[in-house]
């Protein structure tokens, strides 16, 4: 075992992806309290490593079968990896790429894992996590074992560190070659094609203002009270990842880590709790305002302004005044 | 189909007096909403080629027995309840830890194999991981989370890229949704694992008539399955709710008062027109 951080970089269309340089971000700062390195994983594309400029070490396995990312290529490839490397930490996205491998490594590196997490600190030299579980309503501070562990990191928690390599005297990492496993040639998934995002009918990252709804509107009948002050205001409607998946409104329509990002002026939330995937998507807004009947739901951590009234009452009231 | 039942986030969450624990004697339970679209995809699938359907829940779980007749009542051709053959290790936070059930699940399936094994891709309190790659990594089976849809396949012998899949056999292929929407479309030997992110409609509705048919019929059966070695190598130090200090200025008064100060805020921006349609 050494005491290096390692991150296993996601990267599409030739680009390390935005997540990636916040888990390399919060690998370089426990990698300093722990004496050790920051180690990212690049598989399949070693030509990246030109914008990992910010680790110590890149350790690239290449493969024609990791060009894209398939769970199973991508775990085999980075079993391998971790096997030769044995770093103290693996630090993952807790988004599809986490999801799809956290708790599998878990299983054939024989390390536990904490998901959900968005803070990291060593205390002591303990490694503690602290995870934001049951959509944020409470947080676990959680000692991970000295020996190895995998952390999946929420997006939008950790500052991002730099692509390229910079400070006085900073040089480009060290790159380290592992040869890929057998395995990936007797794998039982392929990818057969990518499909892109299908546009939808608004685009509501382009919007000054999202009146935005969440499980709190109860119903796909009662959306029609918050559609009102949408429409009042003449700006669009979006949606926490519940509606959506509810089948209440179309996916363009989703705000959060699995939805669109978005940036508006104003940005009214209601009967959304604010669990942390939806709170990556917004909380950029340059103004929130949060209506929910929960005084302690974690929407309020990054609102603005709050009310604990019920939608139902404030949302007509709003309609009246702006219509005024 | 494994499911589980996790508390109903719409409610107030409870911590017991040392901070260890959720306090679950007053909370209301819910069947995890990924479990709903993962069964609402499965019971697809069966709707389109005739796959049986068998919905799995854990005794421990609360309200275990509802949530597995509702499943019965969409649809589901059985369902079977598993209680570990000796007690468990020391719960999670929220009760039995997600290593602890997927072992006891594993269990289940290594005796009672599956050509495809759907779960919902997360659940609200899995802070130990997740079920279906964890399942997955025990059955040495292949998997894919995030998944918003599947249709049966063939996986043709000597395959393409690369020569993968060389075996002929069945598959599934799927959509892996990725942020902003980008999907990779995979195609998976079975048997494998789906942790599914959102079924193709929105989950059907059991009208409680039905449920309480399904009820009366019992066919809900009980399972004995080995409990798994107690832990998952994690300690926790304590829970405690977050700090909302800091965060918003709460607005008072009635309805209208509230309504006033919002429009406020937003004209003071110039983002109320001054008399919209």
């Amino acid at each position: 075992m050494s005491a290096n951080v390692m991150v296993l970089a996601e990267h599409t269309d030739g680009q390390i992806s935005d997540g990636t340089y916040e888990l390399i971000g919060q690998a370089r700062e426990l990698a300093g309290a722990l004496g050790g390195a920051t180690e990212v994983a690049l598989l399949g594309r070693a030509e990246l490593a030109g914008q990992l400029g910010a680790a110590d070490i890149v350790v690239c396995v290449e493969h024609p079968a990791l060009g894209q990312y398939v769970p199973e290529a991508y775990e085999r490839a980075l079993l391998e990896v971790l096997a030769q490397r044995s770093p103290r930490l693996l630090l993952l996205s807790n988004a599809t790429v986490g999801l799809d491998l956290g708790a599998a490594l878990s299983v054939h590196w024989d390390a536990p894992l904490v998901a959900y997490v968005s803070a990291l600190e060593v205390d002591g030299g303990v490694v503690v996590a602290t995870a934001q579980i049951l959509g944020g309503k409470v947080l676990a501070e959680v000692e991970l074992p000295a020996e190895r562990a995998i952390v999946t990191l929420l997006g939008g928690a950790f500052s991002s560190a730099p692509g390229a390599a910079t400070g006085p005297g900073a040089a480009a990492p060290e790159v380290v070659h592992v040869g890929p496993p057998a395995s990936l040639a007797t794998l039982r998934t392929s990818l057969r094609r990518v499909v892109p995002a299908a546009g939808g009918d608004v685009d509501i990252s382009a919007a000054d203002v999202l009146v935005s709804v969440g499980r709190g509107i109860e119903s796909q009948e009662n959306l029609g009270t918050v559609l009102e002050l949408a429409e009042a205001l003449g700006v669009p409607l979006s949606a926490s990842r519940p509606v959506v998946d509810a089948g209440w409104l179309a996916k363009s329509r989703q705000v959060g880590q699995s939805g669109l990002k978005v940036k508006p002026r104003a940005y009214l939330a209601f009967g959304i709790s604010g669990a942390p995937e939806h709170l990556e998507g917004m909380r950029r807004s340059e103004l929130i305002i949060a209506c929910n009947t929960d005084p302690g739901a974690p929407i309020f951590a990054v609102a603005h302004f709050g009310t604990t009234l019920d939608l139902f009452d404030l949302v007509p009231e709003l309609v009246d005044m702006v219509r005024d | 189909m494994p499911i589980k039942a996790v508390p109903d986030l719409v409610e107030e969450i409870e911590l017991t007096g040392d901070g260890a624990a959720i306090d679950r004697e007053y909370l209301t339970f819910v069947l995890n909403e990924w479990d709903g679209q993962a069964l609402e995809e499965a019971l697809l699938l069966k709707d389109a080629g005739g796959a049986e359907v068998v919905v799995v829940g854990l005794a421990d779980d609360p309200d275990i027995d509802q949530f597995l007749y509702t499943a019965l009542a969409k649809g589901a051709d059985e369902a079977v309840k598993l209680v570990a053959a000796t007690p468990l290790g020391p719960p999670g936070p929220g009760g039995t830890s997600g290593a602890d059930r997927a072992a006891l699940v594993a269990a289940y399936l290594a005796a009672h194999p599956a050509d495809l094994v759907m779960t919902g891709v997360q659940a609200a309190d899995d802070l130990d991981g997740q079920l279906a790659s964890r399942l997955a990594a025990l059955l040495d089976l292949p998997h894919v989370s995030v998944v918003i849809g599947a249709e049966p396949g063939q996986v043709e012998p000597a395959a393409k890229e690369g020569g993968h899949n060389e075996d002929g056999g069945a598959s599934v292929t799927v959509r892996q949704e990725f942020a902003g929407g980008r999907c990779h479309e995979l195609e998976v030997q079975l048997p494998a694992v789906m942790g599914v992110q959102s079924a193709r409609q929105a989950p059907r509705y059991a009208p409680i008539t039905r449920i309480r048919q399904a009820m009366t019929a019992g066919g809900l059966s009980e399972l004995v399955v080995p409990a798994p070695a107690p832990g998952n190598g994690l300690v926790v130090r304590q829970l405690h709710r977050p700090e909302t200090t800091g965060g918003a200025e709460m607005m008072t008064g009635s309805a209208r008062e509230v309504a006033g100060q919002i429009v406020g805020l937003l004209r003071a921006r110039g983002l109320v027109k001054a008399s919209a349609p």
